[in-house]
C-alpha cells in the first residue's frame, strides 16, 4: 500500500472510531431514557420516575388475573422473580396477554403503590414452536417437578 | 486474486459479467423464493402463543438481516472509494442504498403488522426499532447527498464518509435487544447457540435469507449496470455496445 | 383452503406483509430493467444521429 493510502485508511479508522466513542457518550448519557421499561425490583426500590408516566416490564403472576367490581378492570400482579407490583389496567388486552407471559405495562404508581396502567402491551420472547410441541414441553416440565 | 479484481473493477468487464449472471441469478432467486414462501406458508406449523400471526417473521427477519448486510457492504465500499478511489466500488455503493432502504422499509413495516395483534401497538419507541428507524433514515441519507451533489466522483466520496460513519449503527442495532430492557424480543437464531425454534420453522427462514441475499445481487446488477451506462455515456466501450 | 387465507383470523396482518415484501421486490427488479432499455434506445438514437 502506497503512504497516501495507509494515511486515508488510517483516517477513516480515527473517524469511525471517533463517531463510535461519541456515540457511545451519547447513548450513555441517554440511558435512562432508552431503557425501555423499570422492572418491579426497580420500583419498588424508588428508581422509577415519581409523578410522570413510565413504563414497567416483567411476567404476570399465575392465579393473579382477577376482575374485580364492573369488570371492565383486570387487575393482576407482575413479577421479575424478586419483587412484585400489584397493575390496575381498564381497556383492551393484546392477543399475547396470558399469566405468565412478559408484559410491559405504561403507567404511574397509586398512593398505595399499585400500578395504574394507561396501556398494556405483551413482550415476546425468542422462543416459537408448535403448539403440538409445547404441550408436550409442559408435560416434562410437570414431570421434572414432580419425580414421583 | 488481485489481478481478478482489478479486472472485475473495470467498467466494461463488470458491465459484460453482470449481464452474463443476471439470468441464472433470477431463477435460482424465483426457486429459492418459492421454496421459502411454500416452507414457510404451508410446511411450517402455527406457534403455540401466536398462531398464524407469527408467519410474517419468514419475510421480517430476512429483510431486517438484508437492511445490515448491505449497510455493511456499503460501509466496506467506502473504505474502497476514500483509499483506493477505485470506480466501481462507487457505482455499487450508490446501487446498494435504495436497495438497502427497500429491506429496512420492509423490516419496519411487517414489523409494525406483526406488533399489532402480538405486541399491542403498531410502534413503540424502544431502542431496536429506533435504532433501525435510523437506519432507515441514513440509506435516505445517502441517497439524497449523492443526488445533492452534481460531480459524481465527489458525491461518491461524500457519501463514503457518511457510509463509514452510520456504521456505527450497526452494532447498536444488533445488540439493542441486550443492552437496554427493550419491547422487542433477542435473537431466537444465532450462530453460537441452538436456535430457539424447530427446524420446521426457521429452515424456511435461512431458505427466505438466502433467496433475499441472493435477490440483492441481482436487484444490485441491474442497477450498477444502469448507473454505469449513464456515467460512462460518453466513454469507448459504451459506444460499441 | 379458505382456512388458510384466514390465518388464524390475522389475515389482515399476514397477507399485507407478504403483498408489501412482493411489491417492493418486483419494484427493485423492474425498474433497472426499464430504465437500462431507456438507456440502451437513448444510445442507438444518438448514435444514429452522429451518423448523419
Amino acid at each position: 500500500m502506497t503512504p497516501a493510502r495507509k494515511k486515508r485508511l488510517a483516517l477513516i479508522l480515527l473517524m469511525v472510531v471517533g463517531v463510535a466513542v461519541g456515540v457511545g457518550f451519547a447513548l450513555k448519557s441517554l440511558d435512562e431514557n432508552i431503557m425501555f421499561f423499570f422492572t418491579p425490583t426497580e420500583v419498588m426500590a424508588g428508581k422509577a420516575p415519581k409523578n410522570k408516566l413510565f413504563r414497567m416490564g416483567g411476567m404476570v403472576v399465575d392465579g393473579s388475573v382477577s376482575r374485580p367490581g364492573d369488570g371492565l378492570t383486570v387487575q393482576f400482579d407482575l413479577t421479575d422473580n424478586e419483587k412484585q407490583v400489584t397493575v390496575r389496567y381498564a381497556g383492551i388486552l393484546p392477543d399475547l396477554f396470558r399469566e405468565g407471559q412478559g408484559i410491559i405495562a405504561n403507567g404511574k404508581l397509586d398512593d398505595k403503590g399499585d400500578f395504574i396502567a394507561q396501556e398494556v402491551l405483551a413482550k415476546h420472547d425468542e422462543n416459537y414452536m408448535p403448539p403440538e410441541l409445547a404441550g408436550m414441553h409442559k408435560s416434562e416440565d410437570a414431570q421434572a417437578e414432580d419425580p414421583y | 486474486m488481485f489481478l481478478w479484481f482489478h479486472k472485475l473493477g473495470s467498467p466494461p468487464h463488470f458491465y459484460r459479467i453482470a449481464g452474463k449472471w443476471i439470468p441464472w441469478l433470477s431463477w435460482i432467486f424465483l426457486a429459492l423464493l418459492l421454496a421459502g414462501l411454500y416452507g414457510g406458508l404451508i410446511l411450517a406449523p402455527p406457534d403455540y402463543q401466536q398462531g398464524e400471526s407469527y408467519r410474517i417473521i419468514f419475510v421480517h427477519v430476512p429483510s431486517a438481516w438484508m437492511s445490515l448486510f448491505i449497510y455493511v457492504v456499503m460501509a466496506f465500499c467506502g473504505i474502497v472509494i476514500i483509499v483506493w478511489r477505485m470506480k466501481l466500488a462507487e457505482v455499487v455503493l450508490i446501487s446498494s442504498a435504495p436497495i438497502g432502504a427497500s429491506f429496512t422499509f420492509l423490516a419496519l413495516v411487517t414489523g409494525s403488522l406483526w406488533g399489532k395483534p402480538m405486541w399491542g401497538t403498531y410502534w413503540v419507541w424502544d431502542a431496536r426499532l429506533t435504532s433501525e428507524l435510523i437506519l432507515l433514515f441514513l440509506y435516505l441519507g445517502v441517497i439524497g447527498l449523492h443526488n445533492a451533489i452534481e460531480d459524481k466522483r465527489v458525491a461518491a466520496r461524500a457519501v463514503a464518509i457518511l457510509a463509514l460513519v452510520g456504521v456505527v449503527n450497526i452494532p447498536i442495532i444488533h445488540y439493542s435487544v441486550e443492552w437496554w430492557h427493550s419491547l422487542h424480543q433477542g435473537a431466537s437464531l444465532s450462530k453460537f447457540d441452538k436456535p430457539s425454534m424447530p427446524p420446521s420453522m426457521y429452515v424456511p427462514i435461512l431458505i427466505m435469507a438466502l433467496a433475499f441475499q441472493v435477490y440483492y445481487v441481482l436487484a444490485l446488477f441491474h442497477k450498477c449496470r444502469v448507473e454505469l451506462l449513464q456515467r460512462e455515456r460518453n466513454s469507448k466501450w459504451v459506444g460499441e455496445l | 383452503m379458505a382456512e388458510f387465507f384466514q390465518m388464524g383470523g390475522y389475515a389482515a396482518f399476514v397477507w399485507p406483509s407478504y403483498a408489501l415484501t412482493m411489491l417492493v421486490l418486483w419494484l427493485n427488479w423492474y425498474l433497472p430493467r426499464k430504465q437500462h432499455e431507456k438507456e440502451l434506445r437513448l444510445l442507438k438514437r444518438r448514435r444514429k444521429a452522429e451518423k448523419q
